[in-house]
């Protein structure tokens, strides 16, 4: 399918493709640098993931999975390989649409939460917003649910210097869903956060997952933390190790 | 689209109040710098122009000695005589006034009250050369200044100072050991640029100045003006011939007297403020310069958050152009302002210096548009030129900014 975003309507994406996989990956890699001081941190990813689930992607440090996370939120290109998004691949997009695509379809929380400095809480979770054009009272609106929903109401004027960790994560959050995304990418949400914050950041997502139908795929290296979802990819050294499900259910 | 673009960058702007703040100080001061040293010249420039012009039009003065002070070896050059002048008048045609005047300085008094001023010794025609105008009372009449009558025409300083608010006509100064009478108040000139006040000047007939003062048949210059219709330069070479013949300067041999053209002073005069007034503007160009150094210095000091705040904005879906548009709209609004605010600043400093300094206060029109387009420029060099590269990025690049 040779699609162009700026001509299809992000609901047409949605539900114009029943048939497809959600998210495909197909013999991706990814080298860092040139020459001899070249870094192959994927060697080759094959991976599905359906409409609804909740994936923790597992590995030491430098085993890929960042990598691959960056990949599938297009914040990042692969070197060779194929990515569908929907049926899109992704990587015959221009920068701008894979921009659109991220607009519409994606949500990330860093572990860094990212959050703009001297910005309240409603004008961090309204950043997205502003890139559709949308009238500032709806913008408002949107917001304040999204906050509304991660715990956040009553916090609405606080700046991320005023706010806890915990709570930082959550406006993260909050930015997040506003968009009502396909899916949520988390990369290492809660590593930055004690084990007390950590599980109600995990709870929350869970109950985004379990709720409201969004995609999530997380990655971390806890494996208290992978626990809540219900599959479980283990990279070693840029391959997939292994791709079991869960069925624990807390 | 543009519309919102201007929103985020305002909103941008406002959350950093002090780093938009110290970016915007540059731009103020090195545009007020560079408007009121160019503002200040212009008005300097114009001052002279205009005092020379207050001189009179079509103007010649000539005096003894070398233009260019070294005169032949030990002999200072004869003072002209009356005869000169009488010879210009006869022999020369074309010229509406003919002033040989002599000046001395010397305190004047009136019921007790003294006041240094300069005397000038000259006829009627003085005024003519001069553009003088009397505000009130005669000049002088034949008789007067055959006979060298004690009668003086004083100047608005003069008067002021020995008179105040009385009627000055009709009364009597001392000057030296006789008194003079009052007959008629010169209109004020003003004061020059160059603080000489032309209006603290005593004029008297040329016989009753040599008698009674200078005691000597000399005639320190000899102002010649010159019709509208006849060019100052062929007389000023009449003039010069004439002169030679009448001091018996032949050959290759230098002249020693100099017939000035006002005109020709009032060009040099005005060149020279004009280098001065670039010179002051280079200065001040300078410092704005530093102003942008220092525009440069707040934008690279952020580059950090501001790349992240880039990759944060990429991530979420904002496209490069979106990103570099509010970029360049926050460079070009901050560094407007800068300009807005640093043409205001320096209107209110040029005015007040201008008066400080009694020189008028010109609006250069030209200074303040480049000044603005060039704070512009840095705006968008400093502040715009760091975020393109940052919007560039991969958003993860940019995300990982260190």
């Amino acid at each position: 399918m040779n699609c162009t975003l700026d001509h299809v309507r992000p609901e047409e994406i949605r539900s114009g493709e029943p048939d497809e996989v959600l998210i495909e990956l197909l013999g991706i890699t990814k080298t860092y640098g040139q020459g001899a001081s070249a870094f192959q941190a994927l060697l080759g990813i094959d991976l599905r993931v359906e409409e609804g689930e909740f994936v923790a992607v597992m590995g030491p440090s430098g085993s890929g999975k960042s990598t691959v996370m960056n990949l599938l939120g297009c914040l990042d290109t692969p070197s060779s390989g194929i990515y569908k998004f929907q049926g899109v691949q992704v990587e015959r997009l221009s920068r701008d649409q894979r921009a659109l695509l991220r607009r519409h379809f994606l949500g990330f929380v860093f572990q860094g939460f990212n959050l703009l400095a001297r910005t309240t809480a409603l004008e961090n979770v309204e950043l997205p917003l502003l890139y559709r054009n949308q009238p500032a009272s709806e913008r408002r609106e949107a917001a304040g649910q999204a906050l509304a929903s991660v715990g956040l109401a009553g916090w609405e004027t606080h700046t991320p210097a005023e706010l806890s960790g915990g709570q930082q994560q959550r406006v993260a959050i909050a930015r997040a869903l506003v968009t009502q995304p396909l899916v949520l990418l988390a990369d290492e949400p809660t590593g930055n956060l004690d084990s007390q914050r950590g599980r109600e950041i995990m709870e929350l997502l869970r109950s985004l997952n379990r709720d409201r139908g969004i995609t999530v795929l997380i990655v971390t290296h806890d494996p208290d933390i992978a626990a809540y979802a219900n599959r479980i990819v283990r990279f070693v050294d840029g391959q997939i190790e292994s791709d079991t499900a869960t069925q624990r259910l807390r | 689209m543009i519309w919102n673009s201007l929103v985020i960058a305002l909103k941008q702007m406002e959350r950093n109040v002090m780093r938009s703040f110290l970016t915007v100080l540059g731009v103020v001061i090195g545009v007020s710098a560079v408007i009121t040293m160019v503002s200040l010249g212009n008005g300097a420039t114009k001052a002279v122009s205009d005092q020379i012009a207050s001189l009179g039009s079509n103007l010649l003065i000539v005096m003894p000695g070398q233009r260019f002070g070294a005169s032949r070896a030990g002999a200072s050059a004869p003072s002209f005589k009356i005869s000169d002048a009488d010879a210009i008048r006869s022999q020369i045609t074309g010229l509406k006034a003919v002033a040989p005047a002599a000046s001395d300085s010397v305190t004047v008094v009136s019921e007790g009250k003294n006041w240094t001023t300069t005397i000038t010794g000259t006829t009627d025609d003085y005024f003519t050369a001069g553009s003088w105008h009397l505000s009130s009372g005669r000049t002088f009449t034949e008789t007067e200044e055959r006979a060298g009558k004690a009668v003086c025409i004083v100047g608005e300083t003069v008067r002021r100072n020995l008179f105040g608010t009385q009627n000055s006509i009709g009364s009597d100064i001392r000057v030296k050991n006789f008194s003079c009478q009052i007959v008629g108040l010169l209109t004020s000139k003003g004061q020059a640029s160059m603080g000489r006040d032309q209006d603290d000047t005593v004029v008297m007939p040329f016989e009753t100045f040599q008698r009674r003062l200078a005691g000597t048949q000399d005639v320190g210059t000899v102002m010649v003006s010159v019709s509208e219709d006849r060019s100052t330069e062929s007389v000023q070479k009449q003039i010069e011939s004439l002169l030679r013949e009448r001091r018996h300067i032949t050959g290759d041999e230098d002249d020693d007297f100099n017939v000035l053209d006002t005109k020709e002073i009032a060009e040099t005069m005005s060149g020279a403020t004009r280098v001065l007034t670039a010179l002051l503007g280079a200065v001040a160009a300078v410092s704005l310069l530093v102003g942008g150094i220092g525009i440069m210095n707040v934008m690279l000091v952020s580059v950090t958050e501001r790349t992240r705040e880039i990759g944060t904005r990429l991530a979420v879906g904002a496209r490069e152009h979106e990103v570099l548009l509010q970029f360049l709209v926050e460079a070009v609004t901050l560094s407007s302002v800068g300009g807005l605010v640093g043409i205001l600043l320096a209107t209110a400093a040029s005015a007040l210096l201008a008066r400080l300094m009694q020189v008028p206060f010109l609006f250069n029109l030209q200074i303040n548009t480049v000044a603005f387009m060039f704070s512009g420029a840095i705006g968008v060099m400093f502040g715009y030129l760091p975020a393109r590269r940052a919007a560039r990025l991969d958003p993860i690049e940019a995300l990982r900014h260190e």
